[in-house]
């Protein structure tokens, strides 16, 4: 097989701008990179990089650095997103402004890091490296532009650690939310993470839950798949469980001002999970009396939804009946640039929507939510 | 029709593919083979371009362990979200909305049968005049 990529990628991204929307948007979900395996190096103390030298990093999930890439496409990325200057997809700002920020006219950019020290077993290692990319984000993006927004990286499995490190980023413009993923130790209600919801909350921070994650745990309830395509889909059922475990062990009663936003794992199962949530509780209330109203009811109060990969149902009336109940207010478009699965703002969102909520949709609701004026 | 000379054959060899820009519209030229074909660089989808994706054979089954791969070099996988498009017809395969609607009938197929997508490229006509690669548009 002869694979050729074309030298210069001026074509592509003029074809990027042609498409564009002119519209100003939000991008909620968007995947920085790093250029080198030591990039890092700079934020960490040297004993945290000898120790990485020596020892490396364990995970409580094999395949830490990501599954063996091509995933789809090479580094799960799109393939024009590679920076002339070298490097992975998502590891250049001036390309990224080129071929996302500027033809789109992304008026706020919110950078989710993944790969950022989260789920390593060795909780003070995993606390340095995410404090590490807290910095790098500041550094290598949100002070170079100001359109990005960084997500507060916390070592999440240690609690105290991740809430100490949120209340050192409160108050700090670079910062819009705390980044969780959907994939942890235990379910993401369980009172080990209650001091990550007491010090978002305190600062008026959302909390972010980006799909994937290194809990060890297999993707999906029934064990692990055989295909990429069941992953795809896994990461659904994982956040329809994180959010079950948010509702009924009482985070959304307890931290009543708490903002949760779900990120990449879609938004078409969430008033079927609603519905099935208040059924059984109707029944079973009284194993859990701190539940004290409907779950569907926190959920509509206090969750948002980021829009990547779009619900796509053959009838557009379909889509609409979902949103209507989830609410034209709480959806937050996002591309996921630069992954393979990105979506094309000018293509997403089907006609029949009137003007209020399409701005809502690709704008409104973000610089709401984050507090962007 | 105007007829673009865009190479001499030489300068495009079987694997190979070309990109270029005529009357602003971004194609692609390939050399399948010793055939040549030309694509509307802008897949029809979300509009990625297109051809910057790999060339690739079309796998089919005609039950789950059996796998034939054919067409070789012969198919682009979108480099956004990997639609597969036949590059000498512009044909897309293999989409869900078409597996949720279509009924089948009841009768085996051949192995061979590989649901055609509704997202059809935008092909140009291509071919060799005096040993120069002509794009006609
Ligand atoms: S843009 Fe080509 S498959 Fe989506």
């Amino acid at each position: 097989m002869n694979i050729q990529f074309r030298e210069s990628l001026e074509a592509a991204s003029s074809l990027t701008a042609k498409n564009a929307t002119k519209t100003a948007i939000a991008d909620c979900d968007i995947h920085p990179a790093r250029a080198s395996r030591t990039e890092l190096y700079p934020y960490l103390a040297k004993r945290w990089q000898h120790h990485l030298e020596v020892y490396g990093v364990h995970a409580y999930q094999g395949m830490m650095d990501g599954p063996p890439y091509p995933k789809a496409q090479p580094n799960a990325s799109r393939r024009d997103a590679y920076p002339p200057e070298g490097g992975p997809q998502g590891s250049s700002l001036s390309f990224m402004q080129k071929q996302l920020l500027d033809p789109n006219n992304v008026q706020l950019g919110v950078l989710n890091p993944l790969n950022s020290g989260q789920g390593i077993r060795n909780h003070e290692l995993s606390a340095a490296l995410c404090s590490a990319i807290n910095d790098w984000q500041i550094d290598k993006w949100t002070s170079k532009d100001k359109r990005l927004k960084g997500s507060i990286v916390v070592g999440n499995e240690d609690g105290l650690s991740a809430a100490a490190e949120i209340r050192e980023r409160a108050g700090d413009k670079n910062f819009v939310q705390v980044l969780l993923l959907s994939r942890n130790v235990e379910p993401l209600g369980q009172r080990r993470y209650w001091p990550i919801y007491q010090a978002a909350e305190e600062a008026g921070l959302p909390v972010g839950v980006h799909a994937f994650g290194f809990g060890g745990n297999p993707i999906t309830p029934s064990g692990w798949p055989s295909y990429y395509v069941e992953e795809m889909v896994g990461h659904s059922q994982c956040q329809q469980s994180a959010l079950a475990s948010l509702a009924l062990e009482g985070v959304f009663e307890r931290f009543p001002k708490l903002k949760m936003v779900m990120i990449e794992a879609g938004f078409g199962w969430a008033p079927s999970l609603a519905w099935r949530l208040d059924n059984v509780w109707q029944r079973l209330r009284s194993e859990v009396p701190h539940v004290k109203r409907p779950p569907s009811e926190y959920i509509r109060e206090q969750v948002w939804w980021t829009t990547q990969p779009m619900e796509d149902p053959e009838r557009r009336e379909d889509l609409f009946d979902v949103i209507n109940w989830i609410g034209w207010d709480r959806l937050l478009f996002a591309t996921d640039y630069p992954h393979w699965d990105y979506d094309e703002p000018s293509r997403v969102l089907p006609a029949g929507v009137s003007e209020d909520n399409r701005e809502a949709f690709y704008l409104g609701n973000a610089k709401k939510l984050y507090g962007i004026s | 029709m105007a007829r673009h000379v865009i190479a001499p054959v030489d300068e495009l060899p079987p694997g190979t593919r070309k990109f270029l820009e005529i009357d602003g519209r971004p194609i692609a030229v390939f050399n399948i083979k010793g055939e040549y074909f030309g694509l509307m660089n802008r897949c029809p989808h979300q509009g990625a371009a297109l051809c910057e994706g790999p060339l690739i054979g079309l796998a089919q089954s005609s039950d789950p362990g059996e796998i034939e791969y054919t067409k070789l070099g012969e198919i682009i996988r979108c480099p956004w979200h990997g639609w597969e498009f036949d590059i000498r017809t512009g044909q897309s395969y293999c989409d869900p909305r078409r597996f949720r609607v279509k009924a089948y009938p009841a009768h085996v197929e051949p192995g061979t049968s590989v649901v055609k997508g509704p997202y059809v490229a935008e092909t140009v006509t291509v071919k060799v005049e005096s040993d120069y690669v002509v794009v006609e548009l």
